[in-house]
């Protein structure tokens, strides 16, 4: 079990990823995503997005090295700890798409799984 | 290197399980055989440490019942691969090590004593191949038999499942060294080529081999991970994805989720196995037999 001291220390850095992500980069005509992963799932695991919206997904890792892939919309992204993980795509097909953890993260990593809803 | 076609339709006809006919081709293949033809033994995912007895109820009898159906093989094999996921991913390092160690205990009761290993992502994918390079050595190296070029490939224990520059760089100054006519056998845990990216069954940087060995006239890959047969000749490269011996995993994509083909009572062991590879120098040419855990 973690000390109350390192969860402290990894709620705040997560933060700061998110908070600089913000600030940096998001364009205001674009949807973001604030996606963390952490073994053995995502948060959401449920993404609704609006096709052509410009979309801009900040990934943030709670522990390890993780994987985002959608092959169902060619995007993928490495998720680092203590890192800035950035993704621009625009979504040009409506309809549901599976993702996955596609860095072996451990026991429950098959699970490791997510779905994007792509509307019209 | 020519894959006997005949060989390939037969296994295709047999629902990629050939018995006795196999074992018959064998015994006239050994009496015919020149003097650097030679066999050897492929097992894959092994996954010593699986649980899960609505999967296989027999988890740890398994790969114990493999070990003597390659003992009783006649002729015996030059040498046998493991080509990778010899355990099944703990988070627990201590548990990882005690897994390879008992996997370790159970196949040292092969006759053949030449046995070559590589990892898969659940012996190296967490650790980047700490524990295993300890209990089993490198995880990349070549090696030469009779003729034939070996290489072993790499392409777990990068946490994004590449090859990485390093070791392309290390696989490319071995193939200079190589003619463009030498046979050239590869051995991989994850396929080299896009399989089904969906499922993972690729490797990131993989195409970067593929290019390098594509002047090779003669060249085979041999690779585990995807829990059954699969074969296919794409450009000059013969790929072979070998059975596993824990538990089968559907075709790709045939459903929405990778899981485990659960346990047929009526049918004990299905879709498990090894295979047999012999090798003929000149014409060189490979010929495969695929076998139950039990020899079926």
């Amino acid at each position: 079990m973690k000390s109350p001291r390192v969860k402290s220390l990894v709620i705040g850095l997560t933060m700061a990823i998110f908070i600089t992500a913000s600030l940096g980069v998001a364009d205001e005509k674009e949807q973001v995503i604030r996606i963390t992963a952490k073994r053995f799932e995502f948060s959401p695991k449920e993404i609704t997005l609006n096709k052509g919206m410009p979309v801009l997904f900040e990934f943030g890792s709670m522990d390890r090295m993780h994987g985002f892939s959608c092959p169902g919309l060619k995007i993928r992204a490495d998720i680092y700890p203590k890192k800035q993980n950035l993704l621009r795509f625009v979504p040009e097909k409506a309809g549901t798409f599976p993702f996955h953890c596609d860095n072996f993260c451990g026991t429950g990593h098959e699970g490791m799984v997510g779905t994007i809803i792509v509307k019209e | 290197m020519k894959i006997n076609r005949r060989d390939l339709l037969k296994l295709a006809g047999f629902g990629g399980i050939v018995m006795a006919s196999g074992m018959g081709r064998m015994g006239s293949w050994a009496k015919a055989a020149g003097e650097n033809d030679f066999l050897f033994v492929q097992l894959s995912d092994t996954h010593w440490g699986f649980s899960g007895p609505p999967i296989n109820p027999d988890s740890t009898g398994t790969l114990k019942k493999a070990v003597a159906t390659v003992n009783g093989l006649q002729p015996q094999p030059d040498f046998i691969v493991f080509t990778g996921d010899l355990t099944h991913v703990t988070d627990d390092d201590k548990d990882r090590r005690t897994r390879m160690n008992q996997f370790r205990e159970i196949i040292s009761q092969l006759k053949v004593k030449d046995i070559k290993f590589m990892p898969g992502e659940h012996d190296a994918g967490l650790d980047e191949g700490e524990a295993f390079q300890e209990l089993f050595g490198k995880t990349h190296y070549t090696f030469d038999h009779k003729g034939v070029h070996f290489i072993v490939i790499d392409n777990v224990s990068d946490p994004t499942s590449a090859i990485g520059d390093k070791q392309l760089e290390w696989v490319s100054e071995d193939l200079k060294q190589r003619d463009k006519d030498a046979p050239i056998v590869v051995f991989t845990h994850r396929p080299l080529f896009d399989l089904y990216p969906d499922w993972d069954w690729f490797t990131r940087d993989g195409n970067k081999v593929l290019e390098m060995l594509k002047p090779f006239s003669q060249v085979a890959v041999f690779n585990g991970h995807i829990h059954q047969e699969n074969h296919q000749k794409i450009g000059n490269i013969f790929h072979h994805a070998a059975k596993g011996l824990m538990f089968p995993l559907p075709a790709p994509g045939s459903v929405p989720k990778k899981n485990p083909i659960p346990w047929d009572p009526a049918q004990p062991y299905k879709g498990l196995g090894f295979r047999r590879v012999g090798v003929e120098i000149k014409p060189t040419e490979i010929t495969l037999t695929e076998f139950g855990v039990q020899g079926g």
